[in-house]
């Protein structure tokens, strides 16, 4: 072994590449990437939390092995081998989540599976993981799939407030149908906001907000 | 016939891959910036969707499925692959978009030349895996079903991409708040488009 300067695992580097996606260089508002599933799953928070910790899994396990890999996959062929990679993670979480929790199984139902062609996965696999070793890239994904997290809990935790009155399942507002709470003052529930379109009106204004503190990431 | 009319017309409006499932999105949001690159992809995702849908039905149907591999004898009726299905699909469609690329590479280079960098992406756009897996959670009878299913998602996501990349042609003369240009305002129009697909939902076919 040679005498390399060992890097001390939590660098001033390694810890950028956990805090950069966060905000500056999100995956969701500023990589434009994973916005599928943003949309879809942002329904209740318990729903953006598991798919976040799905995500998490793979991206940061995928992102080891593809690293790992990175000197022996063939230019050509790739990217078939970072999505069997991705897929064989993915059935895990699958089958995981199918034994464990089979109702939020069956309400992310074909969402697992899109978890493959999540951009983010090929993106960090792509951009990173190809390109270095795997600590670095394990903190990589780890904090990619946090970015990706906290939009998803931000968007759901209004899409749920507002759409359904309720927190992870608790009724924050009362109970809509015994007119408890504020429903005894006439509050309703805005059904719009538990269709697709208001997550996308969500996930603008979350852009709108990021890119009015943040000058740097506005487009021309 | 009539019933695949009905599996198109679904596809194409009422479960539009964008605005109801709002699948393919990553690259709908990112080449969706001229009509003509977006014409490209849409082309190329109708192609790609046609093909491996079938592709994976025929898969599913005489492979993965429980009591699909009945055919190579009776002791193989119980077998059940069903959780090698993600596996599978993506490697088809992976493979196949190599392979389309490295054709249209050699024998059609004009087309490669408008189509070029889209083919690889096409790969990880989720409408592809997502019209297989909607394939198989919806058990179409037929391949005929699943190939006109293919289509007509395949033909909706096209007018999709079409519609905003327009839109997007023309906004770049609008007085659009700095912070929301580009993406921000990419967002509301979609969910702008997505509110209008709407009406078709109450149609039922």
């Amino acid at each position: 072994m040679s005498e390399k300067e060992k890097e001390p695992l939590f660098s001033k580097k390694n810890k950028k590449l956990i805090t950069d996606p966060l905000s500056e260089n999100n995956p969701v508002t500023v990589q434009v990437l994973g916005i599928c599933s943003t949309l879809a799953i942002t329904v209740s928070i318990e729903q953006a939390v598991v798919m976040s910790l799905s995500v998490l899994v793979v991206v940061a396990l995928g992102n080891v092995v593809v690293s790992a890999l990175r000197n022996l996959i063939p230019d050509r062929i790739r990217i078939i081998v970072q999505l069997v990679a991705a897929a064989s993670l993915v059935i895990i979480v699958n089958e995981v989540l199918k034994a464990f929790m089979p109702d939020m199984a069956e309400k992310l139902s074909v969402f697992v599976g899109l978890i493959i062609t999540n951009c983010i996965l090929m993106g960090r696999y792509e951009a990173f993981a190809m390109a270095n070793k795997p600590w670095p890239s394990f903190l990589d994904g780890i904090g990619n799939s946090l970015g990706y997290g906290w939009i998803l809990i931000v968007v759901s935790f209004f899409r749920e407030l507002f759409g359904a009155g309720k927190l992870a399942g608790f009724e924050i507002f009362g109970n809509s149908i015994d007119k408890t709470g504020l429903y005894a003052y006439g509050y309703m529930n805005n059904n719009f906001i538990i269709l697709a379109p208001f997550a996308l009106f969500c996930v603008a204004i979350v852009i709108w907000i990021q890119r009015s503190v943040n000058k740097n990431l506005i487009e021309h | 016939m009539v019933d695949y009319i009905n599996i198109a017309l679904k596809g194409i409006f009422v479960e539009n891959m964008i605005f109801a499932y709002f699948l393919g999105m990553c690259s709908y949001l990112a080449v969706s910036k001229t009509v003509k690159t977006a014409t490209g992809l849409g082309a190329a995702v109708i192609f790609v969707l046609g093909v491996t849908v079938p592709l994976n039905w025929l898969l599913e149907n005489y492979v993965l499925m429980e009591g699909a591999l009945s055919w190579l004898g009776p002791e193989f009726e119980t077998v059940d692959l069903g959780f090698l299905s993600f596996i599978m699909y993506i490697a088809v469609v992976a493979a196949f978009t190599q392979l389309v690329e490295m054709l249209v590479e050699k024998f059609m280079p004009a087309l490669y030349g408008a189509l070029g960098i889209f083919l690889p992406l096409i790969a990880v756009n989720c409408s592809i895996l997502g019209g297989a897996l909607f394939m198989q959670e919806r058990q179409y009878s037929t391949v005929g079903e699943a190939t006109v299913f293919a289509f007509s998602s395949g033909i909706g996501w096209f007018i999709a991409i079409i519609a905003i990349a327009a839109i997007r042609e023309k906004i770049k003369y609008s007085h659009v708040p700095a912070p929301l240009k580009g993406l921000g305002i990419t967002f509301i129009i979609t969910g702008l488009m997505g509110i209008a697909f709407m009406s078709f939902s109450g149609i039922s076919l």
